[in-house]
């Protein structure tokens, strides 16, 4: 590495860093999620983000549209019809998105897994999920372990190098 | 009124109602089911203006069963009508006379497939529009897929 820039700017209020880690300490300490719930783990969902849990001191708060969000919580049983929806609903969020599916039902089904005609056994047939959290419902502390699972995983990223490994994402 | 008035009363209508003692329903026959309905709700001395509840139930061997829940908030009185069918039965709608039983009668459609006659909006209130089968239905059967997605108790896709 060369320290030349580091001993350049090596005074008070300059920092030398990767334009990489600027970005993905931004988005990762900025994660908006989508401000949406489909059954108890909703409630789950509300009580994180409520003052006694509070999501926001990770820099996370809820937008009720999509195209504000960055982060999408998938927080309770998806049914055939709402699947639908929630994909669609998944693509009006701008790049780059994330998906935490919350809760047994969005990780495959849960209790509907034996005779749920009307249930999607597991979120992850129609969208693609980042950070699964288990839990009939989550208490909040395990989203938010699950929230930060996230942020350690958009940490490791290179946005700005589109190299080989980097292809897919 | 006590149920045994209101069996006496509605025997004016129809001849062929039964009262079931130990329970206190009554069983009456769908072709009758528009005229009681009418009379329940304005008579002064029955005065049902409270539909609470609409219920569907399988019989089994191609049989199906309404139980409608009706109360008086003026006189405080209840019962309990039952009507049984073959499946293919048209029922007429009371949709017009209770405002409950609009989305109840979609509810009952929706899950077990009773066809309401003079129904307002007569569609499925859960399930998508092109939901095939009536999914509370002893005959039953689960569909594999879904518009492409797998809805099967079998998980090999999975497993």
């Amino acid at each position: 590495m060369d320290y030349s820039l580091l001993d350049k700017f090596n005074s008070d209020n300059i920092v030398v860093a990767k334009v990489d880690t600027l970005i993905n300490w931004s988005r990762a300490n900025s994660l908006w999620y989508f401000q949406f719930g489909l059954a108890c783990c909703a409630i789950e969902m509300m009580a994180a983000a409520a003052p006694r849990h509070d999501l926001e001191r990770f820099g996370s708060m809820p937008r009720a549209s999509p195209r504000q969000s960055d982060v999408m919580i998938v927080a309770g049983t998806v049914t055939l019809k709402m699947a639908e929806r929630v994909k669609r609903l998944y693509e009006q969020m701008s790049d780059p998105k994330y998906v935490i599916s919350m809760g047994s039902c969005s990780n495959s089904g849960g209790p509907y897994w034996q005779h749920g005609y009307h249930v999607l056994k597991g979120v992850d047939l129609v969208i693609p999920v980042d950070v699964y959290v288990p839990g009939c419902p989550p208490r909040p502390e395990a989203l938010l372990q699950g929230l930060l699972e996230l942020q350690r995983k958009i940490k490791s990223e290179t946005p700005l190098r589109k190299d080989k490994e980097n292809a897919d994402k | 009124m006590q149920i045994n008035d209101i069996f006496k009363h509605l025997q004016k209508i129809d001849p062929g109602i039964v009262l079931e003692e130990d329970t206190a329903y009554l069983y009456i026959d769908p072709s009758k089911w528009e005229e009681i309905s009418k009379e329940l709700a304005s008579n002064k001395d029955l005065f049902f203006d409270y539909l609470m509840c609409i219920t569907s139930y399988d019989l089994g061997s191609g049989k199906l069963g309404l139980a409608y829940n009706l109360y008086s908030n003026t006189i405080k009185h209840s019962v309990e009508i039952k009507i049984e069918f073959d499946q293919i039965v048209e029922i007429p709608s009371v949709a017009s006379i209770w405002k409950t039983a609009d989305w109840h009668e979609r509810e009952a459609y929706d899950m077990m497939g009773v066809i309401f006659t003079g129904h307002p909006d007569m569609k499925r209130i859960l399930l998508s529009d092109d939901w095939e089968g009536y999914p509370l239905r002893k005959d039953y059967k689960e569909p594999d897929y879904y518009r492409g997605v797998p809805v099967p108790k079998d998980k090999t896709a999975w497993e």
